[in-house]
């Protein structure tokens, strides 16, 4: 694949907040002391009024996104997904899912790429915990063109919303313009002998690894499921009809996440062969992301290994 | 206030008194003692202080109310009962299959409720939001929240007063239920959450001790909070747990437990006989 612009979808996550809060007077944004992290600062720069720094309090900027959102404004609240999703996990199943209330969630440094500082801040549970959440919409978005659409899409849908941005920077493979929409898998390259589902950073892998097999006269279909729930059932049911194996693949635990949730509809609507690509039950640690990646075999080598294996 | 006005708050404190206990009567389940402990201050917010219409109960420049300690939600139905919001006579449906009264306040069920609460802590934090949202757009009406004093055992219930104190929500009025007895015993034996009013004057509130039950100094607290600027005001008073049903004040024991026939006959023989003392 020919060279490609590389940027961060926490970047991305930060001026789509800058962008829309131009144009959308009710956005409000809270963050937990790590605005900088977030890149919620792009966004407090231009909005310093509209930017609620809660303080090293995750559970209770959680409560205060709830609160907020009852007054008719739209809460986008930050931290790194480990507090987010891990810490205030029963604040934002009680006091957002409960009473579905219109709050998004944008939680950044998701996955092992968070690198450096190891196992501790490196999450790879927030997809399971939250897609146990009823009516949560679960994202994490390939790109910065479509994080920064997902944004727009989160603002758009009214009620409680997840979003999984990245610290490291991840290779641009959408167009500007692109159309996103929740809930709706994308075809990035069809393929008739296997199926590759990945989100989040593994989708340039996954390009990466069919681009590859083709030269071995393997034809890997590849989608970008950038909506782990509610999932493309249809999707995901045809494209596993027509290539008949499926590789799913996601920087996450292989418990709970994309890997389970397209598991979850073959097995009962249509038994197909599954292999899932993901963090294996157990911790991360410390390193440069992208080490850490190929050591926990999120790439594209391990991808083409396990096709051809397959 | 009028003596006349005070006595009508008193019979209006014991007809939601017996809401309370018709409705876990008829649940045969719930918690009476910290519902009856609160009952004048449910009284006075919805008969005096708030201003709410039952007829638009999602009214946007409404004052709002979160239940904190969600589990008195008894306490909480009889009130917007009594006020018109949904009839009195659903309360025996309190934690029935089906019932839109469910066991904990659910906002999207039942017509008053401002927010769905039951876990310990989340409450306040949501109400502080509330506040905030409400100073951020420069709307006038004002938050209140009631905790029990076992729940500010919990951590979150100082994150949110941080926060409160931070950005200045002179709009918003903390309340604490302090019956000193939660589900395992006495406060100060399970957790002492003591000194309450200088742990919440320390974090930079204006706080002060009344007697619950007395409507003249819950009057004073409330107006007082009014005049307070750039900082928000708490209320801890000091209740009897089970108030005005004599087997079950201050009695641990009543925390999550229903009366029987027999005990509901004379939990309203002596609720009837206090209303009939506030009628002569």
């Amino acid at each position: 694949m020919a060279e490609v612009k590389k940027i961060a979808t926490r970047d991305s996550y930060g001026k789509a907040l800058a962008s829309l809060g131009a144009a959308k007077d009710n956005l409000v944004v809270l963050d937990a002391d790590l605005a900088g992290a977030t890149k919620t600062a792009t966004f407090q720069k231009v909005f310093p009024q509209r930017h609620f720094d809660c303080g090293i309090a995750e559970a209770n900027m959680i409560c205060v996104a709830a609160g907020l959102s009852t007054t008719g404004l739209v809460p986008f609240a930050s931290s790194f997904a480990m507090f987010a999703a891990g810490r205030a996990f029963e604040q934002i199943r009680n006091s957002i899912g409960y009473p579905h209330l219109n709050v998004k969630i944008g939680a950044t440094h998701g996955g092992i790429s968070v690198g450096e500082d190891g196992a501790s801040h490196q999450c790879c549970e927030d997809f399971a915990l939250m897609r146990s959440i009823p009516d949560m919409i679960v994202m994490s978005p390939a790109d910065d063109v479509e994080a920064r659409a997902m944004v727009n899409a989160a603002y758009e849908h009214v009620g409680p919303v997840y979003m999984r941005f990245g610290r490291a920077a991840v290779p641009v493979i959408h167009k500007e313009g692109f159309d996103f929409q929740i809930g709706k898998g994308e075809v990035l390259r069809d393929g008739t002998d296997v199926v590759i589902i990945a989100n989040g950073l593994m989708v340039y892998e996954a390009m990466v690894a069919a681009e590859e097999l083709a030269k071995d006269g393997i034809s890997a279909m590849v989608i970008n499921m950038a909506t782990i729930k509610p999932l493309d059932d249809d999707l995901v049911l045809a494209a596993a009809k027509k290539c008949g194996k499926v590789i799913t693949c996601e920087e996450h635990s292989v418990i709970g996440g994309l890997g389970e949730a397209v598991c979850a509809v073959l097995s009962e609507m249509l038994p197909t062969p599954v292999k899932r690509i993901g963090v294996n039950d157990e911790f991360g640690h410390s390193g440069p992301a992208a080490t850490l990646l190929k050591q926990f075999g999120l790439s594209a080598e391990h991808i083409i290994e396990v096709a051809k294996s397959f | 206030m009028t003596n006349t006005e005070k006595n009508q708050l008193q019979r209006t404190a014991c007809k939601i008194r017996m809401g309370i206990i018709e409705a876990t009567h008829g649940a045969k389940a719930g918690h009476p003692g910290g519902s009856l402990s609160a009952a004048d201050m449910f009284t006075y917010l919805y008969f005096k202080e708030m201003n709410v219409d039952p007829s638009n109960p999602k009214w946007e420049d409404r004052d709002r109310f979160v239940l904190s300690k969600g589990h008195t939600a008894p306490g909480l139905y009889a009130a917007l009962a009594n006020r018109g919001f949904f009839p009195v006579e659903d309360l025996p449906t309190l934690r029935h299959i089906d019932s839109y009264l469910q066991g904990h306040p659910n906002m999207n069920t039942v017509p008053g409720v401002d927010m769905s609460t039951g876990s310990l802590g989340q409450g306040i934090s949501v109400a502080a939001g509330m506040a905030l949202g409400l100073k951020h757009q420069g709307k006038t009406a004002r938050v209140y929240t009631l905790l029990g004093d076992g729940e500010i055992q919990e951590g979150q219930v100082w994150e949110a007063c941080m926060l409160a104190v931070h950005y200045k929500l002179d709009n918003f009025v903390v309340i604490v239920d302090n019956n000193g007895l939660q589900i395992d015993g006495a406060v100060d034996k399970v957790m002492s959450p003591y000194p309450i009013v200088d742990k919440l004057t320390a974090f930079g509130f204006h706080a002060e001790h009344i007697d619950g039950h007395n409507f003249d100094q819950i009057e004073a607290a409330m107006e007082k909070a009014k005049t307070v600027k750039g900082k928000p005001a708490a209320i801890v008073m000091k209740t009897v747990k089970g108030k005005n049903v004599s087997f079950m004040e201050n009695n641990a024991g009543w925390h999550g437990k229903a009366p029987n026939d027999v005990e509901y006959e004379q939990a309203m023989n002596e609720l009837k006989t206090i209303l009939a003392r506030l009628e002569g």
